[in-house]
């Protein structure tokens, strides 16, 4: 045997070491559903370790070999704050809408303006709203994003985040109310000069024939520069209750520096209506695990899903709906553009339960690619235990077809412009299911602009 | 000089050759008929005009309006006044007709030194060329082509043509898989849109659109070369008789009797 080196701690033991450290307030600043669940499971997270691709679900996202810094795990107390010009400029032009904005993870008091609320509405901090609302989180808080329940290969992060959960967003709406206008939750990276690993915490909750919009966006303002290497480790939960509506879209787009893992638990109940959309415009390596259950009858559960690709951008979308009752339906359209060193991964699940008879589930991947070097894999699956049930599934990749940029071309249409307007026709009919008018025209010209500056 | 001379065209794709020496000079106030068999080149002198990069040029040359065409990109050529109303048109899901047209317009336009066209001005010609060609104006609101019948492609074909106003349009089989009704709806619109400055060259697989349309030249088409020209009683000639007599032999097995390729919609 050769003589042992001096080793350096892991990335999992700098964690352990942080989780003792943590001050009082870290650990004790919030209610008992949060902080009663920090033990277990930092020792789950210290057993499970960070997701390597020796796990099946995590194939091509090696999650361990991401984290190459020394992170600090808290947003530096002095860092400067985006001011409100540069908030002002991430806003969707003609939205109206409850505005909150998490620097580093961490709610803004001062970039926030929720605006009139219904009465007894939530918008804002998670670190406040649990306390104002402790039985709302009893009742929810860990309940879909649990670290010791679901898929024993994606708990990981959670628990990780479980053991260090302090801020990020709540929203509560209460039973019968609705928001008349959306939320808009502009999420900015802090600036300082060691990279951050940030771990934002959100719980929703959308009580029976309550509505609610909520659009997130991971944006970085203009001037602002953001310290290369960080990394976000995000949970989200939603619960909708019967009858309830709520539409969750988000937009990462952090810069080609930055890392998120991103779990959200999604949990609905009878006749009501789930919509979701994942858009990522931007990252280093961006992993995104979703898991849907509609657990009560004639439920819509809506799945979308863009990603752009480009340079060494590493983009994987995991998707899991749980049939577990009858009568729904579940839709899921994840489409891809990647070019240069880009990687594109998706792999959706679709699980009908012993019993849940008639189930549509429908479930398409479709991806282009503009250059050979980028590279897909995409698998999506059907898991069916009933027999009533109507459930497909598709995937493709492919290239710009020749035959229609000549089409354009003939017509006048230069060729850069011919490959832009077929790109945007490409993602259309994912914007489309986008309900919000402005985040829908705002992601139209995004998409133009990205491949816009693209010569052929 | 005359708009466009084609002289001694070679084309071919790897070790195919397709085109073998083609000749065919069009003047403005024109129009000329190419037939021939199905697998004769016509679909290819075509695209190898508009601009299709797949096709090699291996001899001859084609001048436009003066200049050199093979030289110019597909786009230039459009803007240059050059348009193919395709055998095939392209379905194009998520690209809205509206903005495509209004983009290709302007694109013609600017090159052309003329001022953008207004939204105003601009819906009011999409409104008179849809009438053209009897168009059902929801079709030029959908995406171009996207679940449009066999009949409301090659309209909508002509729609863009006219849109476009360019000065050689060169038409596709056109007419296959139309229906008497949309034959003449076809040929209307092109009759309409005859000028002194325009020239046409018509692909056609059968006579009967030439009833509609009076070609002034007919070229019969066999083998990648243009085997006989003459004036539209040779369309007569041609329909009769097939094009056996005119290639020594080999025209049968490129499908004298060949069937339209289309059903009729
Ligand atoms: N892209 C291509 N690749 C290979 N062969 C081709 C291609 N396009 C046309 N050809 C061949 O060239 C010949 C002429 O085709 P085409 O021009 O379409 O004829 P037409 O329009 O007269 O029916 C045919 O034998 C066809 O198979
Ligand atoms: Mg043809």
């Amino acid at each position: 045997m050769p003589a042992t080196v001096q080793e350096e701690p892991s990335t999992e033991a700098r964690f352990l070491r942080a989780f003792e450290g943590l001050s009082e307030k870290a650990k004790n600043g919030t209610v008992e559903a949060v902080k009663g669940r920090r033990r277990r499971a930092i020792e789950r997270f210290e057993e499970l370790g960070f997701p390597t691709n020796q796990l099946e679900a995590y194939k091509y996202t090696n999650v361990a070999k991401a984290l190459k810094h020394e992170y600090r795990l808290a947003p530096a107390e002095a860092a400067p704050q985006a001011s409100e010009e540069q908030v002002e400029a991430l806003l969707l032009g003609d939205l109206d809408a409850h505005i909150v904005v998490t620097v580093g993870g961490r709610f803004s008091e001062a970039l926030s303006e929720v605006g009139p609320l219904p009465e007894g509405a939530f918008v804002g901090s998670f670190a406040e709203g649990a306390n104002a609302h402790p039985s709302v989180f009893h009742q929810h808080y860990g309940q879909y994003a649990d670290f010791e329940a679901g898929d024993p290969e994606q708990r990981a992060m959670t628990a990780l985040n479980a053991a260090f959960a302090r801020d990020g967003l709540f929203l509560y709406v209460p039973e019968g109310t609705r928001l008349e206008t959306p939320v808009y939750a502009l999420h900015l990276p802090s600036a300082g000069d060691e990279p951050l690993f940030a771990q934002p915490r959100h719980l929703f909750v959308v009580e029976e024939e309550a509505q609610a919009r909520l659009i997130e966006m991971h944006r970085t303002p203009s001037g602002y520069a953001p310290t290369p290497g960080s990394f976000t480790n995000a949970v989200r939960e939603a619960y909708v209750g019967a009858r309830g509506h709520f539409d969750h879209y988000v937009v990462q787009d952090e810069g080609a520096g930055a890392s998120q893992h991103t779990t959200f638990g999604a949990y609905h109940e009878t006749e009501s209506i789930f919509d979701t959309l994942a858009v990522t415009l931007s990252g280093d390596l961006v992993r995104n695990n979703l898991t849907i259950t509609p657990a009560g009858p004639f439920c819509e559960s809506h799945l979308n899903g863009l990603y752009l690709g480009r340079g060494e951008t590493h983009v994987d979308n995991r998707t899991v709906v749980e049939h577990a009752a009858p009568d729904c339906v579940s839709n899921q359209l994840y489409k891809g553009i990647l070019s240069g060193k880009a990687t594109g991964v998706f792999n959706g699940r679709v699980h009908v339960h012993r019993g849940a008879q008639r189930i549509n589930a429908y479930q398409s991947n479709k991806n282009i690619v503009l250059e050979r070097s980028a590279q897909i894999y995409s698998k999506p699956e059907l898991e069916i235990y009933a027999d009533d049930v109507e459930c497909s599934h598709g995937s493709t990749t492919g290239e710009l077809d020749e035959e229609a940029i000549f089409y354009l071309r003939s017509r006048g249409i230069p060729e850069s412009r011919a490959r832009v307007i077929l790109l945007g026709a490409f993602a259309r009919d994912v914007v489309e299911n986008v309900r919000s008018g402005p985040l829908a025209a705002w992601l139209t010209d995004e998409v133009d602009a990205r491949f816009g500056a693209r010569t052929a | 000089m005359a708009l466009l001379e084609i002289n001694d065209l070679h084309v071919g794709i790897e070790d195919t050759e397709i085109l073998r020496g083609v000749d065919l000079d069009a003047d403005g106030g024109e129009v000329h008929a190419v037939m021939g068999p199905n697998g004769s080149g016509k679909s290819t002198l075509a695209k190898v005009l508009a601009g299709r990069e797949e096709y090699e040029v291996r001899q001859g040359s084609v001048q436009y309006d003066g200049e050199d065409l093979l030289e110019m990109e597909a786009e230039e050529r459009a803007q240059a006044g050059v348009f193919m109303a395709f055998q095939y048109p392209v379905e194009l899901p998520g690209v809205s007709q509206q903005n495509f047209l209004k983009e290709s317009v302007n694109a013609v336009r600017e090159a052309q030194g003329k001022d953008e066209l207004g939204a105003a001005d601009f819906i009011k010609q999409v409104r008179a060329k849809a009438d053209l060609v009897d168009l059902d104006e929801a079709l030029t609101k959908r995406s171009v082509n996207e679940g449009f019948s066999g009949g409301e492609k090659k309209r909508n074909e002509i729609f863009h043509l006219a849109m476009l106003e360019p000065r050689l349009a060169i038409l596709d089989e056109t007419d296959s898989g139309l229906d008497i009704d949309a034959l003449r709806i076809v040929a209307d619109g092109v009759n309409q849109l005859r000028d002194e400055d325009r020239a046409f060259i018509i692909i056609t697989h059968y006579q009967r659109l030439l009833n509609y349309i009076e070609p002034d030249y007919v070229h019969a088409m066999v083998g990648g070369r243009i085997a006989k020209s003459g004036d539209k009683d040779l369309a007569v000639e041609l329909e009769e008789r097939g094009y056996e007599w005119l290639s020594g032999g080999n025209a049968a097995e490129n499908g004298k009797a060949a069937e339209p390729e289309e059903a009729v919609a």
